[in-house]
């Protein structure tokens, strides 16, 4: 199965082909590198811009307004915050225009920790990010959502944030995205870019791909459970799924949901699950104080309050200035599958 | 910085436009002027929170927007403008009250329904973008709707405009930067009106360089400056500006000298500054001495400008404002 880098290149070659994307742009991310992460590698639309995120913000607006549809991508999330103006910018040109203009780009940047990148190469967005409003805001944590949801995001009308868990870029899916190739070695020799000399090496795009779409504002349920609900996105999501199969065997039968989609997000889902087990855990890597899992703990209080059986929890990143390089300390900066297995089992086990 | 220079020396030097456009552009300056005092006095009066726009830089503003390629899409002019440019918008065709509307915050405001302040026009049929009170923001977009109209082909281009003062900002080096990138040269005309102000600072403290238009120069960039309170330098000037860009697709940069005749905004007071050039004023002499308009007719047309904008603010006065309820309007564009 295609790795989440593999499925982001292969929406964004079917997005080119068939859903209009006229410019997939920043730094590195057209030949010979294409994207730090080989997420662009191949694509006929992907240039090289100058290295200034303020430059590349701005293009894609300016893209987008003159009916060009971008796909810029700011290498890593720790470069976007000289942008946030922009970014306030493209979310409010709808609304301040009273709906003159609209803004049909996407920007993608890797987020969050999970490679030992120190202080600026593993810092989260999500936290900010869900700050803007204007903004169509998703995460996903497996190739076939990252393929899904990027298909959605170039078909928007709106400005999208496509953050992409670093940590997972190189992992394989389990599902099957449409119209990829059988097995892992033929996918690679057909899109993975040869180490060495590129210059002549072209992509050969598996033919079946489809518009396979995931709609914004739809979490899915990744492991039913009936004592407690996690929700969680990106990489933590993986992590929460584990510590459920895990505490399956101590009889601890938890619900994890995948929210995939930060804004909208799937509110249904994660009252519906609320509202059975009676008590919810949210999980997300960003630093904790105004963190978006602060907000769904806030709504849940305020919404879900009588359907409780105990406080509403959130697990998320230490506030600290940044993730120091060495492996304790990362660890102890964010959660790890023993922060959640534990903060899972307290929660289970508190009676009201 | 060089010396603003007198109207006679420089229509000596450009070439002589027909009297046809010399009574047009007159009449815009006019109408833009006597709009931009209206403005103010409904400031004053109560009837608007802020009052930000452009008396003084008529002379430019209106060239500019008579030379534009007017409509809507790749095949026209791209406008990113900042929030001096009332002669612009009135020279593509604009009617005052619109103004008035945006200044009265009304739901009628055709720019942004009573969301923005004067002077903060949008007007996607001739392509003008949206105009945000950050001073620097549209020289980060400007290459991205050139990029777009060099691929798409025809002669559209893209026009940017700010103020000396955002030239400080790190937007204006990636426009440079993006506009000159030998990948791909663009379209763009990178404008800067020098007020030699940025609200109460002077330029001259802050800014080493000689001219802001030299800093074109280290990207290989056609530029020049020049004197923006004279109509007849600035319509020439920027047509010939124009041109280059339109034909070659190659950046320029212009730098404009003008004046701020009413101070910054509002907030410093909205009066009446006896010190800088007026290019209505000096126009008009010239009209009058070239015997193109007599005194009389140029005080009708004040006149006459000034009575139906009295009478455009009274219609503003009772129109109602936004529902409260309208704030969740517009935060996206939904599908149709």
């Amino acid at each position: 199965m295609a790795n989440m880098a593999q499925a982001i290149r292969m929406a964004l070659h079917y997005a080119e082909e068939h859903l209009g994307v006229t410019d997939i742009f920043g730094e590195d991310v057209g030949a010979p590198l294409g994207g730090v992460f080989t997420c662009t590698q191949g694509l006929k639309t992907a240039w090289n811009s100058p290295l200034d995120e303020r430059g590349i913000i701005g293009a894609a607006m300016g893209i987008a307004m003159a009916g060009g549809r971008p796909v810029a991508e700011i290498q890593f999330c720790d470069y976007v915050y000289n942008t946030i103006d922009l970014l306030k910018l493209a979310g409010n040109t709808c609304w301040s225009s009273n709906g003159d203009w609209n803004l049909p780009m996407v920007v993608r940047t890797p987020v969050g920790s999970g490679i030992r990148g120190s202080i600026y190469h593993s810092h989260s967005f999500d936290a900010t990010m869900t700050h803007i409003p204007g903004w169509k805001v998703v995460m996903p944590s497996t190739p076939l959502d990252a393929y899904g949801l990027l298909i959605t995001a170039c078909q928007e009308k709106n400005p999208v944030m496509f953050l992409e868990p670093k940590a997972l870029l190189r992992v394989k899916g389990e599902e099957r995205i449409p119209g990829e190739p059988d097995d892992d070695r033929t996918l690679s020799k057909l899109i993975d870019a040869p180490l060495g000399d590129r210059s002549q090496w072209k992509p050969q795009w598996p033919a079946g791909l489809q518009a396979y779409a995931v709609p914004f504002g739809k979490g899915k349920v990744v492991r039913e459970g009936t004592q407690l609900t996690v929700v969680s996105y990106g990489r933590t999501l993986p992590l929460c799924a584990k510590a459920a199969e895990a505490l399956a065997a101590d009889g601890i039968s938890a619900e994890v949901i995948d929210l995939r989609s930060l804004w909208p997000y799937d509110w249904e889902l994660i009252k519906a699950s609320v509202q059975k087990t009676g008590r919810v855990l949210f999980v997300n890597e960003d630093t904790e104080v105004t963190n978006f899992g602060e907000h769904l703990v806030r709504r849940t209080v305020e919404e879900l309050f009588y359907s409780l059986l105990a406080p509403p929890r959130l697990l998320a990143g230490k506030f600290v200035p940044g993730i120091g390089l060495s492996d304790a300390l990362e660890m102890a900066s964010v959660p790890q599958l023993s922060d959640i297995t534990t903060a899972m089992r307290s929660l289970a086990a508190e009676q009201p | 910085m060089s010396r603003p220079r007198l109207i006679k020396e420089s229509s000596e030097a450009s070439a002589p436009l027909e009297r046809e456009l010399l009574v047009r552009i007159h009449d815009l300056m006019v109408k833009t002027r006597v709009l931009e005092e209206r403005l103010i006095q409904m400031y004053k009066q109560g009837h608007g929170y802020f009052w930000i726009g452009g008396p003084g830089e008529e002379a430019f503003n209106v060239s500019l927007g008579l030379l534009m390629k007017k409509g809507q899409g790749p095949d026209y002019d791209y406008l990113h403008a900042h929030y001096r440019q009332s002669g612009t918008l009135l020279a593509l065709g604009e009617e005052p009250i619109g103004s008035l509307r945006q200044m009265k915050n009304t739901a009628t405001d055709p720019y942004s329904g009573g969301r923005n302040f004067a002077g903060h026009y949008s007007a996607r049929k001739y392509n003008v973008a949206p105009v945000s009170s950050p001073i620097e923001v549209q020289y980060a977009m400007a290459p991205g709707t050139a990029m777009v109209q060099k691929r798409h082909g025809g002669d559209g281009i893209t026009i940017v405009t700010g103020g000396d003062a955002g030239t400080a900002e790190g937007d204006f080096a990636s426009c440079l930067v993006w506009s000159s990138r030998p990948a791909n040269p663009l379209p763009v005309l990178i404008i800067v009106t020098n007020n030699k102000w940025g609200i109460s600072t002077a330029a001259a403290g802050q800014h080493g360089e000689q001219r802001i238009s030299d800093r074109g120069k280290a990207f290989g960039m056609r530029c020049k400056t020049i004197n923006g309170n004279d109509p007849i330098e600035a319509y020439t000037e920027l047509r010939d500006a124009m041109a280059y860009v339109r034909t070659e697709r190659k950046p320029f940069l212009l730098e404009a000298n003008v004046s701020r005749l009413y101070g910054h905004s509002s907030a410093s007071g909205a009066n009446y500054v006896g010190d800088e050039v007026d290019c209505l004023k000096e126009f008009e002499a010239k009209l009058e001495k070239d015997g193109v308009l007599t005194r009389e007719q140029m005080d009708d047309l004040r006149t006459r400008y000034t009575e139906e904008m009295a009478a455009a603010a009274r219609q503003v006065r009772d129109e109602p404002q936004p529902e409260p309820e309208s704030i969740w309007k517009h935060i996206f564009a939904e599908d149709k």
